[in-house]
């Protein structure tokens, strides 16, 4: 299981852009290095990356997407990303990795607009 | 040669000399191809756009680059999404963003790989359809990618 670390403020004043950053654990292998023995290591990459924002009062639906990113094998290992988000409502952030052979990771923050 | 004529040749290899570092950096045609299939049709054009490179690297393997786009991100006025590219990667690609006005700043920060000094490009496209570029210049003297 890979591990994610998300910072976020806990609260936001209405109409106030936070900051989001967001960490995962993936060797972001590129496939274009060698092992010791001289043998092309496969490529494992992280390919796709969203971050919706489901409001507190619409909980269920899917919610609308604040940041998404497409990465290749340029993006250094353990990818990091860092975006905005202007908080308007209390609600859920949730967060999706999905890559290569099968990998898929799912986080949620709930954020408190007061 | 006489001595006035070889001053004034002179004085002219020298200016050329200065002047050759302030010109503008000219964009790799590999970079131009890759924003124009970027931009679709939309009309491509320098400026509004920032990215922030360190430009001597030491090590390739993680380095930190931040985007950010001159836009209101309101709903009338946003940046769709931002591109970046390589010139010398295995992969010309590096990463495609997706932004929406929820987002409320036009801006990303993330840390990318780098496989050789060269030029990269950060393209962002606007919901008018219009693109704006920002070519950067970076020296890199410890190359990832195609290391053991």
């Amino acid at each position: 299981m890979a591990r994610a670390l998300i910072t976020v403020p806990k609260t936001a004043k209405a109409g106030e852009i936070i900051e989001i950053r967001a960490l995962i654990q993936h060797s972001m292998e590129t496939g274009y290095r060698r092992s010791s023995e001289g043998d092309l290591l496969p490529r494992d990459l992280i390919r796709n990356f969203s971050c919706r924002f489901v409001d507190a009062a619409k909980s269920g639906e899917a919610g609308d997407i604040v940041f998404a990113a497409t990465l290749h094998a340029a993006i250094a290992a353990n990818p990091y990303l860092s975006f905005n988000l202007r908080a308007l409502s209390s609600g859920t952030l949730v967060f999706n990795w999905d890559g290569d052979n099968g990998f898929s990771h799912r986080e949620q923050i709930t954020l408190t607009v007061n | 040669m006489k001595r006035r004529l070889f001053l004034a040749s002179s004085a002219g290899l020298m200016a050329s000399v200065v002047i050759r570092p302030v010109a503008a950096l000219t964009q790799n045609p590999v970079l131009t191809s890759l924003v124009n299939a970027y931009a679709a049709g939309g009309v491509v054009r320098e400026g509004r756009v920032k990215f922030d490179i360190a430009p001597l690297v030491d090590n390739g393997n993680s380095v930190p680059v931040e985007i950010t786009v001159d836009s209101p991100m309101t709903p009338a006025q946003y940046v769709v999404g931002i591109a970046l590219f390589n010139e010398k990667n295995p992969q010309n690609q590096v990463a495609e963003f997706v932004l929406s006005p929820l987002a409320g700043r036009a801006r990303v920060a993330t840390r990318i790989r780098l496989a050789l000094s060269q030029q990269l490009v950060a393209v962002a496209k606007m919901n008018d359809g219009s693109c704006w570029t920002h070519t950067v210049e970076v020296l890199v003297t410890i190359a990832s990618c195609i290391e053991e």
